[in-house]
């Protein structure tokens, strides 16, 4: 190998290298891509709330819609101060949360929401939720928050009970 | 030149000077000869070997899956450790076999094929080797701590990932350390290829094998470094309070499987592309015919691995994606069978009233052919967006990719050992247990994977210790199947080291129609150092 061929070479693999070092750049640039591309054209399926506009109430049914709360790794207390609701399709109704932050230091939690069946999430439509964004307590704070849902009036004639959970995380001091 | 970069340019060639001083002699002996070497040769060597090893660890592992799933209910295994055996199973075969096989297989041949004395940068190729060390110790070692090892399956999907012990650590720096030399030996084999050949061999003369790595090579820089990135994110997740998959924190776990899955395509080329170059040499071989084709073949590899960037979505049509993206992401996966469709129409057209003979290299050849097909049109099925829907995480997906996987990429590298073998060794293997090999391998890979797809159609989910009684009787093949596969490896493992030690003379150009430098060009067996004086091609 002589010595032209030599800095060939290594002109060559700096420039692999540079394209090595921005495709990783390009990996972490994903993230926020995906986020801004989602969000522009509408197709950020997480963020969808409350889309039907359809008022109509189905009188003709009721659907008993239980409220249970949980919290993971949190050990304070969070309840739903209703057990349990029954509505007809379409009728917006409220319902009301209670977290007492029983820590003693401030806490900023995010609450998430799944339901029982799993394919009845998709008839729950929130105009109003606690866990539409964070939320910090400070020590000691007790809050109610209350949830304003409907359950749409194309959910299944079958579906005559639906689990309404919310869980509490807590979200970590940095975050991305 | 000035004095300066002159001693500069003698002190990087120095392995180079002292091989051209002492031409005729063999390597030094002993254990530094493979600690040390920068012969390509060598190299080589060590990789298909540490390949070898990890194939048979991860196919134990296989095995273990199989003796569990011979029949339902548990047997052996609790389910936490036959997950980690499915995850380090998949880990193990893709970065730890069928890719260093191939980075094995580029090592002996391109410098040979292109007429070049060895690789442009022979001491970082023999650090992209020795890196594969600690990185198949951390994957194996991770058993042994508190956990288990890895369990998510091989793609490390949060937010289970995020919530193991510390055996995901010990597998994202192994995934760290294999990324490095991936790349390094990327840009050592594109660097070669580009500014090394001999004079006369223009790129369009190049061996169809050359081709495909150097294809290989460029997807390999694009993504291995984004596979870095999305388990970097992985780790800082767990340890460092960032929120990039996790919910809790504003993240989200789908986000992962973009960003794993762009490099996950192009991934399934990189284990298949070469397979395509070994194929190509050898088909014309034993046909004794030109491959048929041989730009459009070229052509269609570079298609291949354009369009092989925007079909990630296809794995993961089941996450809620718009249906314009599933529509977009099934059209462009379909799009891919056609220059897939160029290359298999090629290589039947190479054999079309070709002489052909079947030794055991065109044997694994043919079946590759056959079996590669079987599992392309499996992987069309699956890009139909409302039946991937249906069969996602089933058995049907596992049949698929081990028809591209196993009776495509590992059966082309076997096809590749026992047509290089003579050539590299400079003996000639016992053909009658190859044939005995092949027909043994040709059964049980078919009776293993085959009813696979009847089991996914039926609704088997993948990835499960247990199953109900309705998919007994194909499990029960599956395994037999799995078993005779597993076993008959040991007869090449033989075949090979007693060819090593006592084979019979090999020819310089043990196979007729045969026609690369290395046949025509050197002598069987050949020397340690070749092309020190590059050959004049026409
Ligand atoms: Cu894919």
């Amino acid at each position: 190998m002589n010595a032209a061929v030599q800095l060939e070479n290594r002109r060559l693999m700096g420039k692999l290298l540079v394209i090595a070092v921005g495709m990783l750049g390009f990996g972490f640039a994903m993230v926020p891509m995906y986020r801004q591309i989602c969000q522009a054209i509408g197709l950020d399926s997480t963020r969808v709330v409350a889309a039907s506009t359809n008022t109509q109430v189905d009188a003709s049914r009721e659907v008993t819609v239980e409220l249970l709360a949980s919290s993971a790794g949190l050990p304070w207390r969070f309840e739903a101060l209703d057990r349990a609701v029954k509505l007809h399709p379409g009728e917006l109704v409220s319902v009301r949360y209670r977290v007492v932050n029983t820590l003693g230091r401030e806490v900023t939690a995010r609450a998430r929401m799944n339901t029982a069946p799993e394919a009845a999430e998709r008839y729950i439509a929130k105009q109003e939720c606690f866990c539409f964004s964070n939320q910090t307590f400070a020590a000691g704070e007790t809050r109610e928050m209350p949830v304003v849902f409907r359950v749409l009036t194309d959910a299944p004639r079958d579906l005559s009970t639906i689990s309404l959970s919310y869980t509490f995380f807590e979200v970590p001091a940095k975050s991305g | 030149m000035s004095t300066a970069s002159h001693t500069h340019v003698s002190g990087a060639l120095d392995d180079h000077g002292h091989a051209e001083a002492h031409d005729h002699h063999g390597p030094p002996a002993g254990f530094t000869r493979w600690m040390y070497t920068t012969n390509h040769k060598d190299i080589g060597t060590m990789y298909l070997w540490f390949a070898f090893f990890m194939f048979l660890l991860g196919g134990t592992m296989a095995l273990g899956i199989r003796a569990e799933l011979f029949k339902p209910g548990l047997q052996f295994f609790d389910p936490e450790f036959f997950n980690s055996l499915t995850t380090v199973h998949g880990l193990v075969m893709v970065f730890g076999a069928i890719m260093p096989a191939f980075v094995g297989f580029a090592n002996w041949l391109v410098p040979l094929q292109i007429g070049s004395a060895d690789m442009a940068f022979p001491r970082m190729n023999n650090w992209s080797f020795w890196l594969l060390i600690p990185a198949a110790l951390l994957l194996i070692g991770s058993f042994f701590v508190p956990g288990g090892a890895a369990a998510s399956g091989w793609t490390l999907y949060p937010p289970l990932v995020i919530q193991q012990g510390i055996s995901v650590d010990m597998t994202i720096l192994a995934v760290h350390i294999l990324g490095a030399s991936s790349i390094m030996g990327s840009i050592n084999i594109i660097t070669t290829i580009l500014n090394m050949r001999a004079p006369g061999m223009t790129l369009m003369k190049m061996p169809l094998f050359v081709w495909t790595w150097l294809i290989t090579a460029y997807l390999l820089i694009a993504v291995m470094p984004v596979l870095a990135g999305a388990v970097t994110m992985l780790l800082t997740d767990r340890h460092f309070g960032t929120s990039f998959f996790n919910a809790a924190g504003g993240g989200d776990p789908t986000m992962f499987l973009h960003i794993f899955w762009f490099f996950g395509h192009p991934e399934v080329y990189i284990m298949i592309l070469p397979a395509f170059g070994i194929i190509s040499q050898i088909l014309p071989a034993f046909a004794r015919k030109p491959l048929f084709g041989y730009a459009s073949m070229v052509y269609a590899t570079a298609s291949i691995a354009i369009l092989s960037f925007i079909v990630w979505g296809h794995h993961m049509f089941t996450v809620g994606m718009p249906a314009a993206g599933n529509l977009f992401f099934m059209y462009a996966t379909m799009l891919i069978a056609v220059p897939t469709g160029v290359k298999v129409f090629n290589w039947i057209a190479t054999m079309w009233k070709g002489e052909m003979t079947f030794e055991t290299p065109m044997l694994f050849a043919i079946g590759f052919l056959c079996l590669f097909t079987i599992g392309g049109f499996s992987g069309l099925v699956l890009a139909i967006v409302p039946v991937d829907i249906t069969l996602h995480n089933t058995y049907y997906v596992v049949a698929h990719f081990h028809y591209v996987l196993v009776s495509g990429a590992l059966f082309a590298i076997i096809a590749g050992i026992y047509f290089w073998l003579p050539k590299w060794s400079g003996k000639m293997y016992n053909e009658g247990l190859g044939k005995l090999h092949f027909w043994l391998s040709m059964i049980g890979f078919n009776l293993a994977f085959f009813p696979q797809h009847f089991l996914g159609l039926a609704g088997m989910p993948r990835r499960i210790p247990d199953y109900a009684l309705q998919f007994a009787e194909w499990n029960m093949w599956s395994s037999i199947g799995a078993f005779i596969f597993g076993f008959s490896q040991l007869i090449f493992l033989y075949n090979v080291i007693a060819t090593i030690r006592s084979g019979k003379p090999a020819e310089q150009k043990q196979w007729e129609g045969a026609d690369s430098l290395e046949w025509t060009h050197l002598p069987t067996p050949m020397p340690y150092h070749t092309f020190v004086t590059p050959p004049i091609v026409r």
